[in-house]
């Protein structure tokens, strides 16, 4: 399954960095990343990813990814891609 | 991206972060019908074991899906088939116990509600309903997840008197055994016009009798989110509106539509219908009237009130409709004064009236709902307002439904606060000069006629 990872709060250095190492170390491919910073300090990033070779489950993986927010103090969301298809194509 | 667009993704993250958008519930419609036994104790474990093998994964699978989607899932529930259709030989105190064997399952279940201590008597009541009617007060004061809902009315049958009379007295005793909370087994128990077999809200969900042996519903909500739009939307045409209404509707329901579908799969049970709903919380930010502010009036119950809420009710339809396989339930937009903060306030600023609620119900789902009157009004013209709301529904071939709280001890102006989803109800004013003779004729009102329509 492919899921999106989205992180949006306060920029930092190194956002990018940690999501992406933690993703390397679970395993999880990623195919595709958009990053802007808005008005000079709203950080909002989407990033879609292969869980294919995924070496933990999806609700571990999750998890994970929340425990980076909570220490970046961003909100970090990791979601099923079917939740934006669904929604947004017809 | 690939596929998605950053706009797009950052547009449901923001429904779903800012703008309260949940799926409001996943309920599982369970048939009871092979649970039918001429042994009291031997029909209770029966309903209990059937309930508890069938939805043993409902709250797991639920929270799995939560998880996987990143999509709050507020509710897990259960509905069954009514349980006036298989008590059969039950007397009335058999019915408590069949009731108190529901709530143990929900209870085993961690489910938040069961529904379908019911009973259809539209056009009339059989003895194993009258037996199960009777003790509806006694049944919901003694348990606390159990709901109840009679449906006394419909367009094709007309009006059945005696069972409004019935629950007229039903109502006023629930409020008295549970007056040490409020009167809150009022809050569990629903009067219907056209009741729908597949709904999956709660207090009127019940598994209907042309349903399947097992039935995933889910409801969807987002009051939240088609505010917001309205607000982005600025000073649009009344066309604009509606198609922005619809738009937004469309994307709500596709998210309940996935959800169903989802786990329908993971349960291995068939999937039944998405209810597209504007179901609203006390939540700041997700309230129904707030919807019809941002379109554009000053307070909720001000003219032309009816008129922006028949306009939504609409729209949401038209927009949800597209987004399912299959729709059902109540599906339109809920006006549950206790549970939305917009109404609240609306009644405390004297801007809505039992009267106007009652003309709202005639363009929206679902009638008079979580309001609470005076404990003092008397029995007869709790009836009148069941009559009148149910009218509107038998009149206009939809559902209604009356779901009233005669506070005890409690006065106009007074608060009663339940907590949770069902909010705290201001009491509201209501005409207390008496209809009682007209209700005691008794009997029924005839169906209406589908013709000569003006």
């Amino acid at each position: 399954m492919k899921a999106v990872i989205t992180v949006t709060g306060r920029d930092t250095t190194g956002i990018i960095a940690r999501v992406s190492t933690e993703c390397a170390k679970s395993g999880v491919n990623i195919l595709d990343i958009s990053q802007s910073v808005m008005q000079g300090e709203f950080f909002a990033m989407t990033m879609l990813v292969d869980m294919k070779n995924a070496s933990l489950s999806f609700p571990e993986f999750v998890d994970r990814m929340n425990a980076i927010g909570g220490e970046l103090g961003l909100d970090v969301r990791t979601m099923h891609e079917d939740i934006f298809n669904s929604m947004h194509k017809i | 991206m690939a596929l998605l667009n950053t706009h797009e993704v950052l547009e449901t993250i923001n429904m779903i972060k800012d703008e309260n958008l949940d799926i409001r519930t996943i309920t599982m419609g369970v048939s009871l019908f092979d649970c039918v036994s001429d042994d009291e104790d031997k029909l209770c474990g029966n309903v209990y074991e059937k309930i508890v093998s069938s939805a043993r994964d409902l709250v797991s699978c639920g929270e799995d899906i939560e998880k996987t989607y990143g999509i709050p899932i507020i509710n897990k529930r259960v509905s069954v088939t009514p349980v006036s259709l298989i008590g059969g030989h039950l007397s009335a105190d058999g019915y408590i116990k069949l009731a108190k064997t529901l709530d143990r399952a929900a209870n085993a279940l961690s489910i938040n509600f069961i529904g379908g201590f019911s009973a259809l008597v539209q056009k009339g009541m059989s003895d194993s309903a009258r037996r199960m009617i009777s003790v509806i007060p006694e049944a919901l004061s003694e348990t606390g997840l159990v709901c109840s809902s009679v449906n006394v009315a419909s367009t094709k049958a007309g009006v059945n008197m005696d069972a409004i009379i019935e629950m007229g007295g039903a109502i006023k005793r629930a409020a008295y055994l549970t007056k040490d909370k409020n009167s809150i087994a009022c809050a569990k128990l629903v009067v219907f016009a056209n009741v729908p077999e597949d709904n999956p809200f709660m207090a009127g969900a019940f598994h209907g009798m042309g349903e399947p042996e097992r039935v995933i519903n889910v409801g969807v909500s987002g009051p939240g989110v088609v505010a917001a739009a309205i607000d982005r939307a600025g000073d649009c045409s009344l066309l604009e509106l509606a198609e922005i209404i619809k738009k937004t509707s469309f994307k709500i329901t596709r998210m309940g539509q996935l959800v169903a579908r989802e786990a329908s799969q993971r349960l291995g049970v068939p999937f039944g219908i998405v209810d597209l709903s504007l179901a609203p919380t006390p939540a700041v930010g997700d309230s129904v009237a707030h919807i019809l502010e941002n379109m554009g009036l000053e307070q909720t119950g001000c003219p032309g009130t009816t008129a922006a809420l028949a306009m939504l009710n609409d729209a949401v339809k038209k927009g949800g409709v597209m987004a399912s396989s299959s729709v059902g339930g109540l599906s339109g937009a809920f006006i549950p004064v206790s549970e939305d903060a917009g109404m609240i306030d609306a009644v405390k600023a004297g801007s809505l009236t039992l009267e106007k609620l009652e003309a709202m119900t005639a363009v929206c789902s679902v009638g008079i709902d979580m309001v609470a009157v005076p404990g003092d009004v008397s029995e007869a013209v709790i009836c009148g307002l069941i009559a009148d709301e149910i009218s509107i529904g038998v009149a206009n071939t939809k559902t209604t439904a009356v779901r009233v709280i005669p506070a005890y001890g409690k006065r106009a102006g007074d608060e009663i606060d339940f907590g949770g989803l069902l909010g705290s109800a201001p009491i509201m004013k209501i005409n207390t000069i008496s209809p009682r003779r007209f209700i005691e004729r008794g009997g029924r009102i005839p169906a209406p006629i589908h013709s000569l329509k003006n």
